[in-house]
């Protein structure tokens, strides 16, 4: 589940939003993430794909979509909730905890994609290392996004972004999908 | 929230908001690492003035699994045994930085008492005849997961009400999450004042066990608190079992599939008959279970977020 300031959907603000992916840019990106994964993976065999809550879970269903296409074979893809593991839980208020549901065949020995919508400080992706660590062994973990807007506080980068979105930290990037919001775009405010 | 006292402190919608964390907290009991990190750095302390294996167990599985440090106090061996009054027990462990207080006492109003005294969270394990809020919670996530919702669904209680703190915490919680609740009991079992309470909660009340069990979604059987009873309730265990056990001859009289509980420990033979006990439609060691994830869930809510945080 992504922090507040991470991705950050929302309540609509004053401020004018600027579109900068539509819904077509959207599916682009994300087919071309699919096909890189392919490429880098050499296929789809011990593939896995892990969205985490909330708009990485569906990002991962249609990455696995387009690759099931693709491959004409289904990818292994399940969910991950980090509340738990957030470095930030004792400073905030409680939040619920989502689902997190692993592919029957679980992740040892996988290669595990974990899918976000933003990347950002990089706390997230720390928690959900810490999380993968509890549920398993992948044989490798990589990390697709959606939109990178920069301001890392931690030593981590994607293996695979949609978009590389330039931002000034007061700046609001927003993600909705089809899925959870009823639209598909990305904007920044 | 900042303790978990009575059913009476929760909402309807802070009781679908613990069932919901339960959810999540059932699936990692399925997990190889049986741990999450939510509660690292806190310590919760278990202080049982009864004897207690599964509610003490559980609170201390649940917090463990969480992360938290729990040591666990009692009263046989603690300086309780040599005189010390609740309070200065109290004081004294949550003197060492204690986060989070998980009381059971014999006395009704304890709990309360002493959430008044100190700054930890206090969570109420059962005090007395009052309240157990956490079984109530309990027993009515296990009976969602089996019938779906409980709007609308016929709960039969049935046993001991009088000395029964986990029948007074089941009729709040299932009547608020809208189900329909009968008690059954003897008439020297049934409390005095019942029937003005029954009225003004909205449950209804019977002494005829065989009329209400044909109709009932769910029956939920009380232990018979022989400790608890300072004078003859009934002529005898015999007696008993024939007006208002759960017999193999009842157990025909039920619906297919209607799920039984029973808080524990069960006298069997008693209350309740190995055939019933034992069950394909018997759900009490998943009462168990789901004591677990709902003791993680409560733990999380009261001593994750930040102190103003929990449940709203």
């Amino acid at each position: 589940m992504p922090a507040p300031d991470e991705a950050s959907p929302g309540p609509t603000t004053e401020r004018a939003d600027r579109t900068v992916l539509d819904a077509r840019d959207i599916s682009r990106a994300l087919t071309r993430i699919s096909h890189e994964l392919l490429e880098r993976n050499k296929g789809a065999t011990d593939l896995v794909l892990l969205g985490l809550h909330t708009r990485g879970v569906p990002l991962a269903r249609r990455i696995a979509e387009k690759i099931a296409t693709v491959e004409g074979a289904p990818v292994a893809v399940g969910e991950l909730d980090v509340t738990m593991y957030r470095d930030d839980l004792r400073s905030q208020p409680t939040r619920r905890a989502h689902r997190t549901a692993l592919p029957t065949a679980g992740i040892d020995g996988k290669v595990v994609v974990l899918v976000d919508d933003v990347l950002f400080s990089g706390r997230t992706i720390r928690a959900a290392l810490d999380a993968l660590a509890d549920l398993g062994r992948p044989s490798a973990v990589r990390l697709a996004v959606l939109v990178d807007r920069g301001h890392r506080q931690l030593p981590i980068r994607a293996d695979h972004v949609g978009k590389n979105l330039p931002s000034a930290l007061a700046e609001r990037v927003s993600v909705r999908l089809a899925e959870i919001d009823g639209t598909d775009e990305v904007t920044i405010s | 929230m900042k303790h978990l006292l009575s059913i009476d402190d929760l909402s309807t919608d802070d009781i679908h908001q613990l069932f919901e964390t339960a959810a999540d907290m059932h699936d990692v009991q399925r997990r190889e690492v049986k741990k999450l990190p939510a509660l690292r750095g806190r310590t919760v302390v278990n202080m049982f003035f009864e004897d207690s294996t599964r509610t003490r167990s559980s609170f201390e599985i649940a917090g463990k699994w969480l992360s938290a440090d729990v040591i666990n106090v009692s009263a046989k061996g603690s300086s309780a045994s040599k005189g010390e009054s609740l309070r200065d027990t109290v004081l004294t462990v949550c003197a060492m930085g204690v986060d989070g207080l998980v009381i059971r006492h014999p006395a009704s109003g304890a709990a309360v008492q002493v959430s008044e005294w100190v700054d930890a969270a206090v969570v109420n394990a059962g005090d007395g005849m009052h309240e157990h809020p956490t079984q109530a919670l309990l027993d009515a996530y296990t009976l969602q997961r089996h019938l779906g919702s409980l709007e609308g669904r016929h709960v039969a209680i049935i046993g001991d009400l009088t000395h029964s703190r986990v029948f007074r915490s089941n009729v709040q919680c299932l009547t608020r999450l809208g189900a329909r609740v009968t008690v059954v009991a003897p008439p020297t079992l049934m409390p005095s004042g019942i029937v003005a309470w029954s009225a003004a909660a909205g449950f209804e009340t019977s002494y005829d066990v065989d009329a209400v069990l044909p109709d009932a979604d769910a029956v939920m059987m009380l232990r018979v608190q022989r400790e608890r009873m300072s004078g003859a309730f009934f002529p005898s265990a015999r007696e008993y079992t024939v007006g208002y056990g759960l017999t193999r001859n009842r157990l025909a009289l039920l619906k297919p599939d209607v799920p039984i509980c029973h808080p524990g420990p069960m006298n069997r033979g008693l209350e309740i008959a190995a055939d019933a006990a034992d069950a394909a439609q018997s759900v009490v060691l998943e009462q168990v279970s789901s004591g677990l994830a709902i003791r993680m869930a409560v733990l999380y809510h009261l001593l994750a977020g930040s102190p103003e945080g929990g449940i709203a």
